[in-house]
């Protein structure tokens, strides 16, 4: 906890003077306050009549009136600046750490991102730390203003009464004793009602999701039945659990009754001098106490409620950090690029796994000439898209060598590497914005001529057009494009840029046949001159490759033209015939 | 809530019982200064110690009973809401049983699961602390007001003017926050759409050096959300200090009035104690209002949202027939339909015919309306014209669970449910003979994959067989729909990550082992096509093409065309 602590610290250092000032409004606010029942006691106090005049001084009430009126306003403006600060504090740190967080997720190698749950990182940026932040920040603020009002209610009543004061803090353990009982209890029906809330929410999402299948199976009556059991399940779980959380009020304020009742016995008994070890005791010192009573018990539960979710908060930063702790690659550029990039690559004695424990690529070597067109093709899972994700370094290579115009690729900066390619993979990726900014994802300074020109070449131009708002259309990943739609606006992307190698992975999967031949023309133009990767499921899209790689398990198989190949009468040979039969 | 009031009948007892007792321990709770100022007044007055001593008995016991009240109360509002809400997800989830496609495409599954999980959950909470808080408050706070009243009338005019300050003051700063609430949390959802779009996005971006700009404009949202963020704290930060101030003013007012009217000798100095005490009250009543205000505009939002789903009706009326098979399997008679929102019509005059035990296939690009096809054939929606039959007879003479007992369906996206296979593969059927479910897989190709798993039919799928390939999820589907022995077979686009030895061993296997089973084929290949008794070529909602595969080259351009491309 406290590493985590002195972390964020770390983090609030631009805003360190709203931390400090946090820190002082609120022990000045807090402070301020706590004199409030002082003022009320003395003034009734006042207000009994004067045995010899009978009438009571109302000048020395006003005056203390007045007082009360000025220690509150005070103290307002004070916990008000105290408010404004912690927000500024809190809503600050929480920007820095989200963009840190962001930028580092950036720098991390795909690798990173890949074998993290997608789900799990975005619940590191977003909830976590909007838990850090209320649990630490604003629940540090409250905590301190919570240890300020007990302090300085127990010197505040010390001061009047020493006798009372310690029976108040006699009782204190009872309220203690109280809340954590009440916690524990309803600890377990929360962890249960947790539990079964994530398991309806994943069959509900199942059911729910898959409505056209469970009807289609005539599944309806039994899908409704293991709902049923769950959602009572869950019903009987939750009741238990916000049962026992609405005990800590009453419970509370029960106490808080006895202690009101122990406080105002003993200070009626000191008053009418009944019990003569109480000491002196007015019916203003009565009054105040009674205040100072009601309000003891408050701060501690406050407390408490805070720890709880500090623990929460911590293990939260803990995940925050561990993103923020986790090696990034590091760039060392040994050397750069000619300007005019020729596209030649090598493949040489390259081995690769992802999984040291399976080998997958084992001296993989290769050589593509400036401008030749190499296809890769094989079953699923033989290697073929890794083959793009190491010339590109997605992932390092783990022995070997990959040049790019006679440049290992490993001395390069990666994103210097990255520019000489242009790629459309398998997996469309579209984000939220208008399709213009889309397709110009690759070149931000296109003109809207030059986006219209590369949509018209990828075919997508006569379903853009169709579109609401054409191409200021906003769209995202799942607003209704179809996948084949989606393919041709990647597509559409790479039609913008001037790579030296072009890389085509499953690029038309998709694409129905027709538009697909349709677009080959656009590909045909953009491979002219430049060295292309393509890998396809389909055969017949490839038949005119300069170069045929047949890989199976990590490895080449066959290499050659088709017409090499097809001669040869081995394993491609094998393939083409079955798709075509 | 009002729409969602008879949700709460079974209930009634809870309803009126639970704020009852919440309203007895308030009430307790309002004597309790009165006592003090007894106390003061007479027994420190009086000096008489045994005096004080029973006084502060009662306010124990008071406080004992306020303690049993409250607890039956929260006892019995949270067995009301979460019954509550128990039976309002069960009524939920049966209500969408009967809905139509139409009207699932229009509201969305994501809204729909919304509704189930977050809306319940909220407008339960929304009862719960009605119940608890309800009453409670708003009589503390009348409560208190009345009894100052029967103190000193004129001394309570404070009171009155306090009152309606406060409650300005929390109103005024709830209805500026919570709207600003709610656009800051969609900032967020945009923050973290963004998160997981970049994500996704990781190779696209990193493979045109985009990162830093990526940065950029996440820095750019987040800082307009911290902006925003620190706008609505400006306001909402304001409400504590303010209720302190209003209270403790209000407390000057009360010692200050309070003295004159000692003076006056109307009151005495217990009863000024008490008045102080009344005002802590009425600021710890109105706190809580506020809070269940808020919390009820939530619970509001969410049970409107609720009841519109509840109030929406089925647009297919159920039929009582049950599908008899008879040699006219399927046919369709000058078929049109659209999708509702959509323009174009999405089938245009379709009409064929398929006997018993044939195979039809359908051909055509993406969104040539090939899918729309097999979901009228279930009755997923209903033609804007002409009639589907199925036997002979119109299917929306069927009823329709009986309808879907009889056709087998493969979805285009292969979807498996969490559980065991064997559980998968009992889905439309939970009586299948254990022979059965062998036959079904092996015309599936998919007793090798059963075979290689580490627990074989009793291998569980984690979240719906995201440990499977495609290849096997699609085979798996197969067999499913296999195990029931449908009549009619609909094969959606599915075995399009099958390799074509696999595709063509499946084929084989369903034309030479399932002879009486009518098949319907939709896939891109024509290879898959090729033994078809019926081909339809598709292109945006028309059948360009009809007849046998030998017909179709002589006759049809766009299926020669086709078949070229592929290389056949």
């Amino acid at each position: 906890m406290i590493p985590a602590l002195r972390r964020l610290l770390h983090y609030t250092r631009p805003y360190l003077l709203y931390l400090i000032l946090t820190v002082l409004c609120s022990l000045i606010g807090v402070s301020l306050s706590l004199t409030v029942p002082v003022y009320i006691g003395q003034a009734v106090d006042l207000a009994v009549p004067a045995a010899e005049t009978g009438s009571i001084d109302l000048s020395a009430i006003l005056s203390t009136v007045l007082r009360l009126a000025c220690v509150v306003g005070i103290s307002t403006l004070f916990q008000w600046l105290q408010g404004l600060c912690i927000n500024r504090l809190a809503f600050g740190t929480v920007k820095d750490l989200r963009t840190d967080l962001e930028s580092k997720l950036q720098k991390m190698p795909v690798s990173y991102i890949d074998s993290n749950a997608r789900g799990d990182l975005i619940a590191r940026v977003i909830p976590d730390i909007e838990i850090l932040s209320d649990g630490l920040l604003q629940g540090f603020a409250q905590l301190f203003t919570g240890v300020v009002t007990i302090v300085g209610t127990l010197f505040f009543m010390l001061s009047v009464n020493i006798k009372i004061a310690v029976l108040v803090v006699v009782m204190t353990p009872l309220s203690l004793l109280a809340a954590s009982q009440i916690t524990r209890a309803s600890h377990n029906a929360f962890v249960w009602q947790s539990k079964l809330r994530g398991e309806l929410s994943g069959l509900t999402e199942e059911l729910v999701g898959n409505i056209g299948v469970v009807k289609a199976f005539a599944y309806e009556d039994r899908a409704e039945e293991r709902f049923e059991e769950i959602s009572r399940k869950l019903g009987t779980a939750g009741q238990r659990a916000t049962f026992f959380a609405s005990l800590s009020n009453p419970t509370t304020r029960f106490v808080n009754g006895l202690i009101y009742a122990a406080v105002g016995t003993f200070g009626a008994l000191g008053a009418v001098g009944a019990m003569p070890w109480i000491g002196v005791m007015t019916v203003g010192d009565l009054a105040s106490f009674l205040f100072y009573a009601n309000q003891y018990t408050k701060p501690f539960n406050e407390i408490s409620g805070v720890l709880a979710e500090l623990q929460n908060a911590v293990s939260c930063a803990q995940r925050v950090f561990e993103v923020l702790d986790a090696t990034a690659p590091d760039e060392h550029a040994a050397q750069t690029l000619p300007a005019e990039g020729r596209g030649e690559i090598t493949f040489e004695n390259v081995s690769f796994s992802y999984n040291r424990n399976k080998p997958l690529i084992r001296n993989f070597s290769m050589h593509a000439k400036p401008g030749q067109r190499i296809a890769i093709v094989g079953p699923t899972g033989c290697g073929k898209t890794t083959v793009i994700n190491l010339l590109l370094r997605f992932y390092e290579i783990q022995d070997g060598r990959i040049t790019l115009d006679g440049i290992s690729t490993a001395d390069l900066k990666r994103d210097d590497l990255r520019r000489q390619f242009g790629m459309v993979l398998q997996e469309t990726w579209i984000f939220t914005g208008t399709v213009a900014e889309n397709i110009a994802y690759s070149r931000p300074d296109a003109t809207r001529e030059e986006i219209e020109k590369a949509a018209r070449e990828a075919h997508a131009h006569s379903f853009i057009k169709r579109l609401p708002n054409g191409y200021d259309t906003v769209i995202s990943d799942t607003s209704g494009l179809s996948q084949g739609q989606k393919q041709l606006l990647c597509i559409a992307r790479i039609m913008l840029t001037d790579p030296s190698v072009l890389i085509l992975d499953e690029a038309t999967s998709s694409i129905d046949l027709r538009t697909e031949q349709r677009i080959q023309r656009g590909f045909e133009k953009l491979m002219q001159g430049r060295t292309s990767f393509i890998i396809a499921h389909r055969l017949s899209t490839i038949r005119s490759a300069d170069l045929i790689l047949v890989m199976k398990d990590g490895n080449i198989l066959e290499q050659g033209t088709h017409a090499q190949l097809m001669r040869r009468g081995g394993f491609y040979a094998e393939l083409y015939r079955a798709q075509t039969a | 809530m009002q729409k969602l009031r008879h949700f709460l009948k079974p209930y009634r007892k809870y309803v009126i019982l639970g704020p009852l007792f919440k309203l007895l321990e308030a009430i307790f709770e309002l004597i309790v200064p009165v006592v003090m100022a007894k106390i003061i007044d007479i027994g420190i007055a009086e000096r008489n110690a045994s005096y004080i001593g029973w006084h502060c008995a009662l306010i124990v016991l008071l406080g004992i009973c306020g303690l049993g009240f409250a607890l039956t109360c929260q006892y019995f509002a949270s067995k009301c809401a979460f019954s509550f809400g128990t039976d309002l997800r069960g009524a939920l989830f049966r209500h969408i049983r009967t809905l139509s496609r139409t009207e699932i495409d229009q509201i969305g599954t994501s809204a729909l699961i919304t509704r189930i999980t977050t809306d319940v959950t909220s407008a339960q909470q929304g009862v719960n602390m009605a119940i608890r808080l309800g009453t409670r408050a708003p009589f503390l706070i009348i409560g208190a007001i009345v009894m100052t009243l029967l103190i000193d009338c004129r001394l309570s005019l404070i009171f009155l003017v306090i009152a309606p300050i406060l409650g300005f003051v929390l109103y005024t700063v709830l209805t500026r926050t919570i709207p600003m609430y709610t656009a800051n949390q969609k900032q967020l959802d945009g923050i973290s759409r963004h998160t997981g779009e970049t994500l996704d996005g990781v190779r696209v971006i990193r493979a045109f050096a985009r990162q830093e700009q990526e940065t950029a404009k996440f820095r750019e949202e987040c800082a307009a959300l911290e902006k925003s963020m620190i706008a609505v704290g400006r306001i909402s930060v304001i409400l504590n200090p303010l209720t302190f101030l209003i209270m403790n003013l209000g407390i000057a007012a009360v010692l200050w009035f309070g003295g004159l009217q000692i003076e006056a000798g109307r009151l005495s100095q217990g009863d000024l104690t008490a008045f102080a005490n009344y005002m802590t009250q009425i600021l710890l009543a109105g706190i809580q209002l506020a809070g269940l205000i808020q919390i009820l505009t939530k619970a509001q939002a969410s049970a409107l949202r609720t009841a519109e789903i509840l109030e929406t009706q089925p647009s297919m009326q159920n039929g009582t027939e049950t599908p008899l098979p008879s040699d006219e399997a399927i046919s369709f008679d000058h078929v049109n339909f659209a999708y509702a929102d959509a323009g174009d019509p999405a089938l245009q005059d379709i009409t064929f015919t398929l006997r018993k035990g044939q195979t039809l296939g359908i051909i055509g690009g993406t969104g040539s309306g090939k899918s729309t096809i097999a979901a009228l054939m279930q009755r997923f929606y209903d033609p804007t014209s002409g009639t589907v039959r199925l036997y002979g007879k119109d299917v929306r003479s069927y009823d329709m669970q009986a309808l879907n007992r009889s056709v087998g369906f493969v979805p285009q996206k292969a979807v498996l449910f969490t559980g065991t296979v064997e559980e998968n593969l009992r889905m439309a059927d939970q009586n299948v003979s254990p022979e059965r479910m062998r036959e079904a897989l092996e015309i599936a190709q998919a007793s090798e994959i059963v075979r290689k798993l580490q627990f074989g039919l009793q291998t569980h799928l984690v979240q719906g067989g995201r440990n499977l390939s495609g290849g096997q999820k699609q085979r798996l589907t197969i067999a499913r729909a296999l195990c029931a022995d449908p009549e009619i077979l609909i094969l959606d686009d599915s075995t399009s990550a099958l390799d074509y030895a696999t595709d063509a061993a499946l084929r084989k296997a369903l034309r030479t082992r399932c002879t009486g089973m009518t098949k319907v084929i939709i896939s891109q290949r024509t290879v898959s096509l090729q033994d078809a008794d019926l081909i339809l070529v598709m292109d945006d909602g028309r059948c360009i093409g009809m007849g046998t595969h030998s017909e179709l080259l002589a006759s049809c351009g766009v299926y020669r065309e086709i078949c070229e491309a592929q290389g056949a």
